[in-house]
C-alpha cells in the first residue's frame, strides 16, 4: 500500500512538473533573450552567458515604446471603467428587474461574445475615418467597451443574483427609490463582481491586437502590442530581436504578476461567464 | 442570429408569466420597466453602434466597387464582389488553412485541457502551483508569446531551431502552420482547462466512489460517468474555443505575417483592407467570415440541445 502511494506521488509530481515547465519555458525564453547582448542573440543559447540591461535601457528611452505604453494604460483604464459602469447597470436590470426585451439583451450579448472582430475592421475603419475617430484614443476605447460589455453583463448578472433581495426591499421600504437602492445598497455588495469584471476587461484591452493595428497609424494612439509589431529597434542598425524581447517582457511581466495576484477572481469570473452564462 | 431566436423562443415561455401580470401594470411595475430599459440603454447603444451598425454598413459597402485609391470610381456592383471572393483561390486557401488550424488546435486543446483539468482536480500536492502556472499563458499578451515562439524557431537565434538542427519551420507552409498551432495551443489550453475544471467539479464524488466499489476501472469511470456529466461544460468550452480559433489573427500576424500560404481568413481580410485598400472586397470578406462564424455557432447550438448557454440565464 505504502509503495503504491509513493509511486502515485511520484507520478503526480512528474505530471505537475511537466505542466509547470511547459507553461514557463516560452516565458523564460523571451526573458533570457531580453538580457542578451546583440552578439549573444545569434548564439542560440537558451540562457545568456553575459547579462546586459542595454535592451531595456534602449526601449525605455524611445518614445516609440513609451508613448504606446502610456496609450495602452490610458485606453485600457478608461475602456474598463466605462464597460464596468455600463455592464453593471445592464446586469442589475437583468438580474433584478422585470421588463420586456430582457432576453433580446442577453441574446445580443451572447452574439457579440461570438462576433468575429475582423468583420468589423473594414466597416469600422471607414466609419472612424469619416467621424475623425481614426488614430485616436476614443477610436479604440469605443470598440473595447463594446466587446467588454457581454463578458461584464454575464459575470455581473451572475454576481447580482447572489445578492440578498431583502436588503434592497428593506431599503425601498425605508423610502429609497429603485435608483437609490441600486447605488446605495446593491452596488457596494456587488463590488467584488465589479472588480472581477474590471480585471478581465482590462486584460482583454491590454491584449487586443487587431483593432489596435487597424484603427491607428502612429504612436499617437497605438497600443503597446501594436507598437511591438512595428518595432524597428532603438537604432536602425541593430537587429530588433533584443529590444522586441525586452518590450515583450515589459508589457508581460506586470500582467503576469497582476494575474497571479488576482487569480481566484479571474478563475471565478472566467468560469461564471462561460460555463454558467 | 439563431442564438438570438433560440433565446427569444425560450424567453417567450419565460415571459408568459409576466405577460399575465402586465395587463394590470401597477405604477411600481411601470417604473420598474422604465428603469430596466433605462439601465440597459447605454450598453445596448454601444453594442449596436459597434457591431450591428458596422455590419449593416459592411453589407452595403460589399455591394459597391470601392477602392480607397480610386475614391471617384465608387459604383454599385451588386453581388460581384462576392463572386470575386468566392471564385478566388486566396479565399478558399485561407478558409482551408483557418479550418485546419481551428480543428487541429481545438482537438489538441480539448485533450490537453482535459488532462490539465484532471491534474488540477486530482493531484495530491502542488495543486495551487499548477493552477497558478496555468494562468501564465492565459495572462501573457498574445503578441509577446508569439514573438517568443518566432524567435525560438529562428535559425541561429532560437533554442528550438538549434535543437532540431537549425530547422527553419516558419519558411515551410506545413511546418509553419504547425508552429502556429503550437503557439495557439500553448496560449489557450489553460483557458480550456479552467472551463473543463469547472465542469469537473460538478461531477458528484459519491458517484465515482460507488462505481469504484462496483469494480469500474479508472478509464470506465472517466468515459461512463465523468464525460457524460461534463458534456454541457465540454460543449460550451468547445464552442467558445472554436469560434475564437476561427478568428485567429495575432499569432499568424507575428509568426509569418500570413506569408507562404499560412494566412487565415482574418489575415486575408486585414491584408485586403491595408494592402489592397479595397473596401468593397474587404467588406464582402467580412460578411463571408461573419456567415462562417454563424454557421459554426448554429452547428454547436444544434449539438447543445437543452444545454444551450442562455437558456437558463433568464430563469435565475
Amino acid at each position: 500500500m505504502g509503495r503504491n502511494d509513493n509511486r502515485k506521488k511520484i507520478g503526480w509530481g512528474a505530471a505537475n512538473t511537466i505542466a509547470v515547465a511547459l507553461t514557463l519555458i516560452p516565458v523564460l525564453w523571451i526573458v533570457s533573450l531580453s538580457f542578451k547582448t546583440p552578439t549573444a542573440i545569434v548564439d542560440a543559447n537558451p540562457w545568456p552567458k553575459q547579462w546586459t540591461w542595454s535592451n531595456y535601457s534602449g526601449i525605455l528611452q524611445t518614445s516609440q515604446f513609451l508613448r504606446p505604453l502610456l496609450n495602452s494604460m490610458g485606453i485600457g483604464v478608461i475602456a474598463t471603467l466605462i464597460a464596468v459602469l455600463l455592464a453593471s447597470m445592464a446586469a442589475y436590470a437583468v438580474a433584478r428587474l422585470e421588463f420586456p426585451g430582457k432576453q433580446v439583451l442577453i441574446g445580443m450579448a451572447l452574439l457579440i461574445a461570438m462576433f468575429p472582430a475582423i468583420s468589423l475592421v473594414t466597416p469600422m475603419f471607414s466609419i472612424e475615418r469619416a467621424l475623425g475617430l481614426f488614430n485616436t484614443w476614443p477610436g479604440l476605447i469605443i470598440p473595447y467597451v463594446a466587446f467588454g460589455l457581454p463578458l461584464g453583463i454575464y459575470i455581473l448578472s451572475a454576481f447580482f443574483r447572489e445578492i440578498p433581495w431583502e436588503l434592497e426591499k428593506a431599503a425601498k421600504m425605508d423610502g429609497a427609490t429603485p435608483f437609490q437602492a441600486f447605488t446605495r445598497v446593491i452596488a457596494p455588495l456587488a463590488a467584488p463582481g465589479m472588480v472581477t469584471t474590471a480585471i478581465l476587461v482590462f486584460l482583454f484591452c491590454w491584449n487586443e491586437f487587431l483593432f489596435a493595428i487597424s484603427f491607428t497609424s502612429t504612436i499617437g494612439a497605438r497600443t503597446a502590442p501594436a507598437a511591438l509589431a512595428f518595432f524597428s529597434g532603438s537604432s536602425q542598425f541593430t537587429s530588433p530581436t533584443g529590444p522586441i524581447a525586452a518590450a515583450a517582457v515589459v508589457i508581460t511581466i506586470p500582467i503576469i504578476i497582476f494575474v497571479l495576484f488576482f487569480q481566484r477572481r479571474i478563475v471565478a469570473g472566467l468560469t461564471s461567464g462561460a460555463v454558467k452564462g | 442570429m439563431s442564438i438570438q431566436s433560440r433565446t427569444a423562443a425560450v424567453g417567450a415561455a419565460e415571459q408568459a408569466r409576466p405577460a399575465r401580470r402586465r395587463r394590470q401594470l401597477s405604477e411600481g411595475a411601470r417604473a420598474e420597466r422604465r428603469l430596466g430599459w433605462l439601465l440597459c440603454a447605454p450598453a445596448v447603444i454601444v453594442m449596436i453602434a459597434v457591431t450591428a451598425y458596422p455590419i449593416a454598413y459592411a453589407i452595403y459597402l460589399s455591394l459597391e466597387r470601392y477602392n480607397l485609391e480610386l475614391p471617384n470610381a465608387v459604383k454599385f456592383v451588386g453581388l460581384s464582389n462576392y463572386a470575386a471572393v468566392l471564385t478566388s483561390v486566396y479565399w478558399w486557401h485561407a478558409l482551408i488553412v483557418t479550418l485546419i488550424i481551428t480543428v487541429v488546435s481545438v482537438a489538441i486543446e480539448l485533450v490537453l485541457g482535459m488532462l490539465l483539468a484532471l491534474l488540477m482536480h486530482r493531484t495530491i500536492f502542488g495543486r495551487n502551483t499548477v493552477r497558478t502556472s496555468a494562468l501564465i499563458p492565459y495572462g501573457i499578451v498574445t503578441v509577446a508569446a508569439a514573438y517568443s515562439w518566432q524567435f525560438a524557431w529562428t535559425p541561429s537565434t532560437g533554442y528550438l531551431s538549434a535543437a532540431f538542427g537549425n530547422a527553419t519551420p516558419l519558411s515551410h507552409t506545413g511546418q509553419a502552420v504547425g508552429v502556429i498551432i503550437l503557439a495557439e495551443v500553448w496560449k489557450t489550453t489553460p483557458f480550456m482547462a479552467l472551463l473543463l475544471l469547472a465542469g469537473l467539479s460538478l461531477v458528484p464524488e459519491d458517484l465515482q466512489r460507488a462505481a469504484k466499489v462496483d469494480g469500474a476501472t479508472a478509464w470506465q469511470r472517466f468515459t461512463r460517468i465523468t464525460l457524460p456529466l461534463m458534456k454541457p461544460a465540454i460543449l460550451v468550452a468547445l464552442l467558445f474555443r472554436t469560434l475564437d480559433a476561427f478568428r485567429i489573427f495575432d499569432n499568424i500576424y507575428i509568426l509569418t505575417k500570413g506569408g507562404n500560404g499560412t494566412g487565415s481568413v482574418s489575415i486575408l481580410g486585414y491584408d485586403n483592407l491595408f494592402s489592397a485598400l479595397n473596401l468593397g472586397i474587404g467588406s464582402a470578406i467580412s460578411i463571408l467570415i461573419f456567415i462562417c462564424v454563424a454557421i459554426i455557432a448554429v452547428l454547436f447550438i444544434m449539438g447543445f440541445g437543452a444545454a444551450a448557454p442562455g437558456t437558463d440565464t433568464g430563469r435565475r
